[in-house]
C-alpha cells in the first residue's frame, strides 16, 4: 500500500504546523487513523463521530434524489407541460438547480470549518457533514447561490463555531440557516411564487405559474388542489427535500434501526402534532370559530392530516433529533418533542404570515432543552438528597 | 438468606482467548516489583533503603497522610534497587526473591473471637490493608473511619476476566475468615453478590449478605452491587474487597502468613494457550506470558488487569497489585482504508449503522486496541444510558467533572462511583472521550478540595 505509507509520511511532516487539522482531515477521510488507545479502555468500539454521522446522510440521501426529480416534475406540471416523475427532463432541472445549492452549501460550510480549525488548532470536526446536507433539503427551489452562501457562512460562524464548535452550540446550525434566509430574504423564502423552479422570473410576465404549496391554500381558505396520497409521496411543491413524507419516514425508520436517531424524539413530536390538531378539531367542532375566520381553514383540517402536509415529519426526523441541540436526557427528550410538535402546529396554525412553524418550533425548544434537562435531572438529585436526610436526622 | 438483582442495561464484550480452566505454577520470579502508582491518592514514606533484606509481609513504606496504612513485601528477599522518577518520585521497589520464602511471623487470630480492634490492627501492621479500598474517592480505605457497609462482588462480569469460581474453589476457609472478620469492622453488613447461575464458593458462607447477581457486565462490578443495594451518601463510606484479595486476608488471620500467592488468568488473542497461573503479586509477567504465549517479536499489548480497566504494561513489567488477569491483545497501530465509513463486521458496536456486531450475539470478536476514530466533543446522546445501570446521569457528571463543578459533581453522585464504572460508556463512546481518566481526575479534585 504505497498510499498508505506516503499518507503516513505527509502526516508525519505536517505534525505540529498550522496547516495539520486540514491535512489530517483529508487523510482521516480516506483511513481510518492508525491511534491507538492510553489509558482507560484498551479498546473501543467501532463507531466514530464520522460513522455516525454518515449514517445520517444516507438517511437524507433518498430525500435529496426525490427532491432532484421533484423540482423537474412540479416545473413542467405547473408550465402545463407534465413529464413522468422519473424523467430525464425531471432530473435535468433537479441537476441544474438543486446540485448547486449542494454543491455551495458544503462548499461554503466545510471551508469556514476548515478554517475555524487551522485557527483554533482543532481537528475539523464532523458536525457539518449533515448539516451541509439538511441545508439544501430545507429552502426553496430558486434561492439564488449567494444569498444561500452568506447564510452557511453566518449559520456555521453564529450558529456554531462562536460556540466552541461542533457539540457546544446551542441552536441547530441548518435551522439557523434557515431562520437567517427566512428573515434576511422573506420574498425568497414565502409565497406563492418560490416553491416551484421558474415561477419567481415569470411572476407579473403573461407566462406566469404559480407554486402554491398546500398550507398556503389552507392559509387563505382556498381549496387544495392535492390528493392526500400526492402529499403523502411527496409530489408537491415545497421545500426541496421535505415533500416525500414516505422517504422522511422510511429515513426515520432507518435512523431508529441503527440507534442514531432518537425514536423518543420522533414519536413524541408526532404525538405533540396530532394533540394540537385535535385540540383545533375540537375547536372547529365546537363551534367557537366561523367559517369567515381566517385561522378556519387550518384548523378544520383534520387532524392527522397535519402531519403530511408541510415539514412536520422532516423536522421531527432530521431536524428535532440533533443530539446537540435536543434535549439530552431520556425523559428531557419526551417533552422536548412533544412540545416541538406541539407549537409547531400552532404556529402553522395562528401565523398567516408564515404558514409554516417546525423549525421556528424547533428553534424555540432548542433554546428551552437544557432548562428542560435541568428539571429532569433536579429529580434525580432530589432522590439522592431523600436518601441522605433519614441519616441525618 | 438470598436475593435477586438483576441488571437489564449494560453489554457483555464477548472476546477471543478466554481462559482454559487449567492452572500451571508459574516459573519462579526472580524478581518482585511494587509500584506506588498501584496504590492511587497514597504518599510513599520509605521504611527500607537500598540492600535492606525483607521478609514476606515487612512493611515497605507506609502513607505520609495517614501512617497507619502499610505496604508489605510480597516475598521475602533483597530490596535491590528503588528507581525514582521526577522530583525524586518513587516508581518502583524491586525486590530479588529469595529461593526458599520466609515470612513474617505473625500470631494468628481466632475471628470468631477477636476483637475488631484486633482485627483492624492486625491488617494494618501485615500490610493487608490496602487490599480494602472505600468509596468515595476509589482509594485505600481509611482506617479511621468506620464504613456503613463492606462490598464483595463475587462474580466477573468484564470481558476475558479471570473465573472467579474456579480461582476461589478450596479456599472456603480463608474466605470465610476473611468475611467474618470484616463483618466485625462494620456498622453494617457485608454484601455480596454472587452469579445466580454460577456455583461459587463464596455462597454458602457466614456472615454476610448474599445477592445473586445476573445480566450483563456491569452487573459484576463492586460499583454496581453497591448502587442497588446502598448507595454512597455524602459523609458516608462504603469498603470494597476482591474476593481474590480476601484469600490472602483470610490465610493471615489464619496462619499469621502474608502469603501474597495468587492465581492470575493469561488471556486474549495474542495468547496461543490461555490459562490460569500461580505466581505472586508483583511477579515479573516474563515468568508468564512466554511460554505457550505471545511471540517475542509481536505487535501486542500487555495489559495487567481486564481490558476496559487495566494498566498497559511492557514486557519487563509486572503483575500490579490488584489485578488477576493479564490480557494480551493485538496493537491496532494501522490505517485501514474506509474504516469510517465501510460495513464493519469484526469488531463490536453497540449501534447498527453498518455495524453488524448485533447479528452475532455469540461470536468472540479478535479486538485490537485501534480507537476506531478520532476524540471529539461530546455529540450524540442517550446511547451511555443503555450501558450504564447505576442511577446516575453519566454524560452530565462527565462534563460536571470537566469543568470542575465541585458542587454538581456532589450532587449528581460522584461519591458512589469508581472510575470503572465508567468503563463501558468509553468503550462505546462515539467521540472517545477518556471517561475513566475524566472521573478519576474529577474524584483527585474532590478529595483534595472537599477530603
Amino acid at each position: 500500500m504505497a498510499l498508505k505509507e506516503k499518507l503516513h509520511t505527509l502526516k508525519e511532516k505536517y505534525r505540529g504546523t498550522k496547516m495539520a487539522p486540514a491535512f489530517n482531515a483529508l487523510h482521516t477521510f480516506l483511513y481510518l487513523p492508525n491511534e491507538t488507545t492510553h489509558n482507560g479502555t484498551h479498546i473501543k468500539a467501532a463507531d466514530d463521530l464520522k460513522r455516525t454521522m454518515n449514517t445520517v446522510i444516507l438517511a437524507l440521501v433518498p430525500c435529496l434524489l426525490f427532491g432532484m426529480f421533484n423540482a423537474g416534475y412540479q416545473h413542467y406540471a405547473a408550465l402545463g407541460q407534465p413529464v413522468d416523475f422519473l424523467s430525464w427532463d425531471s432530473l435535468y432541472i433537479g441537476i441544474i438547480k438543486v446540485l448547486p445549492l449542494v454543491v455551495v452549501s458544503y462548499g461554503v460550510g466545510l471551508a469556514i470549518e476548515f478554517l475555524f480549525a487551522v485557527i483554533k488548532g482543532h481537528e475539523v470536526e464532523e458536525g457539518y457533514l449533515v448539516t451541509g446536507m439538511l441545508v439544501p433539503l430545507i429552502v426553496p427551489i430558486d434561492l439564488p447561490l449567494w444569498m444561500l452562501a452568506v447564510a452557511v457562512a453566518f449559520g456555521v460562524v453564529i450558529g456554531k463555531e462562536v460556540f466552541g464548535g461542533t457539540g457546544m452550540n446551542i441552536l441547530n446550525p441548518a435551522l439557523t440557516i434557515r431562520a437567517f434566509l427566512f428573515f434576511a430574504y422573506p420574498t425568497w423564502m414565502s409565497g406563492d411564487k418560490v416553491w416551484v423552479h421558474g415561477a419567481v422570473e415569470r411572476a407579473g410576465t403573461a407566462d406566469a405559474i404559480s407554486g402554491e404549496t398546500i398550507l398556503g391554500s389552507y392559509a387563505q381558505n382556498q381549496e387544495v388542489l392535492y390528493s392526500l396520497s400526492d402529499m403523502f409521496y411527496g409530489f408537491i411543491p415545497g421545500s426541496i427535500g421535505e415533500t416525500s413524507k414516505l422517504l422522511i419516514i422510511l429515513g426515520g425508520l432507518f435512523l431508529i434501526f441503527t440507534k442514531v436517531g432518537s425514536w423518543r424524539i420522533m414519536l413524541s413530536t408526532i404525538i405533540g402534532a396530532l394533540v394540537m390538531g385535535l385540540i383545533f378539531n375540537g375547536v372547529v367542532d365546537a363551534g367557537w370559530i366561523g367559517e369567515t375566520s381566517k385561522f378556519y381553514g387550518l384548523m378544520s383540517v383534520p387532524f392527522w392530516q397535519h402531519l403530511i402536509i408541510g415539514s412536520i415529519l422532516f423536522g421531527a426526523v432530521y431536524m428535532a433529533t440533533d443530539p446537540v441541540t435536543a434535549s439530552q436526557t431520556n425523559k428531557g427528550k419526551w417533552i422536548y418533542g412533544f412540545l416541538i410538535g406541539f407549537i409547531s402546529i400552532m404556529i402553522r396554525v395562528f401565523n398567516p404570515a408564515y404558514p409554516e412553524g417546525v423549525f421556528l418550533a424547533i428553534l424555540l425548544m432548542n433554546v428551552f432543552a437544557p432548562t428542560i434537562d435541568h428539571y429532569v435531572i433536579q429529580a434525580n438529585i432530589k432522590k439522592r438528597m431523600k436518601r441522605l436526610k433519614p441519616n441525618v436526622a | 438468606m438470598s436475593n435477586d438483582i438483576r441488571i437489564r442495561k449494560g453489554l457483555n464484550i464477548n472476546l477471543k482467548g478466554k481462559a482454559e480452566k487449567v492452572l500451571e505454577n508459574a516459573v519462579t520470579s526472580n524478581f518482585v516489583n511494587v509500584r506506588p502508582e498501584d496504590f492511587h491518592g497514597v504518599i510513599p514514606k520509605l521504611l527500607k533503603r537500598e540492600g535492606d533484606t525483607v521478609k514476606a509481609g515487612d512493611p515497605l513504606y507506609f502513607d505520609k497522610s495517614n501512617e497507619d496504612v502499610k505496604i508489605a513485601s510480597p516475598v521475602s528477599g533483597t530490596l535491590v534497587t528503588i528507581e525514582r522518577g521526577e522530583k525524586r518520585r518513587i516508581l518502583n521497589l524491586k525486590i530479588q526473591a529469595d529461593k526458599t520464602q520466609t515470612y513474617h511471623e505473625f500470631s494468628s487470630i481466632d475471628v470468631d473471637k477477636a476483637s475488631a480492634e484486633d482485627i483492624k490492627s492486625r491488617l494494618l501492621e501485615s500490610g493487608c490493608w490496602p487490599f480494602i479500598k472505600q468509596r468515595p474517592y476509589d482509594i485505600i480505605a481509611n482506617p479511621n473511619k468506620q464504613p456503613k457497609a463492606i462490598f464483595v462482588s463475587g462474580v466477573n462480569t468484564a470481558p476475558l476476566s479471570a473465573d472467579l469460581d474456579f480461582v476461589l474453589q478450596g479456599k472456603e476457609r480463608e474466605l470465610q475468615a476473611a468475611l467474618t472478620a470484616l463483618s466485625k469492622l462494620t456498622s453494617g453488613k457485608v454484601h455480596l453478590g454472587v452469579a445466580k447461575d454460577g456455583n461459587s464458593p463464596l455462597k454458602n458462607l457466614k456472615d454476610i449478605t448474599v445477592y445473586n447477581v445476573s445480566g450483563p457486565h456491569p452487573a459484576g462490578n463492586v460499583g454496581t452491587l453497591i448502587n442497588k443495594i446502598d448507595p454512597v451518601n455524602k459523609g458516608e463510606v462504603v469498603w470494597t474487597v476482591n474476593p481474590q484479595d480476601l484469600v490472602i486476608i483470610g490465610e493471615l488471620l489464619l496462619t499469621g502468613k502474608f502469603n501474597a500467592e495468587r492465581i492470575v488468568a493469561l488471556v486474549g488473542s495474542s495468547v496461543e494457550k490461555p490459562r490460569y497461573f500461580r505466581t505472586v503479586i508483583g511477579a515479573e509477567i516474563a515468568t508468564i506470558i512466554y511460554d505457550h504465549g505471545v511471540k517475542k517479536d509481536g505487535n501486542d499489548r500487555i495489559i495487567s488487569g481486564n481490558v476496559l480497566s487495566g494498566k498497559q504494561v511492557k514486557p519487563d513489567g509486572n503483575l500490579d497489585y490488584y489485578s488477576n488477569v493479564i490480557t494480551i491483545i493485538p496493537e491496532g497501530d494501522d490505517y485501514e482504508f474506509f474504516g469510517w465509513n465501510k460495513p464493519v463486521f469484526d469488531k463490536i458496536s453497540v449501534s447498527r449503522a453498518f455495524t453488524f456486531s448485533w447479528m452475532f450475539p455469540n461470536k468472540e470478536f479478535d479486538l485490537n486496541t485501534n480507537t476506531n476514530g478520532e476524540h471529539r466533543a461530546f455529540v450524540t446522546t442517550g446511547n451511555y444510558e443503555e450501558v450504564f445501570p447505576l442511577d446516575i446521569f453519566p454524560m452530565q457528571i462527565l462534563k460536571a467533572c470537566m469543568y470542575k463543578d465541585l458542587d454538581e459533581m456532589e450532587v449528581l453522585g460522584m461519591y458512589e462511583v469508581a472510575p470503572e464504572d465508567f468503563a463501558l460508556t468509553e468503550f462505546i463512546c462515539v467521540s472517545k472521550q477518556p471517561h475513566q481518566k475524566i472521573i478519576r481526575d474529577g474524584l483527585d479534585l474532590m478529595m483534595k478540595e472537599i477530603g
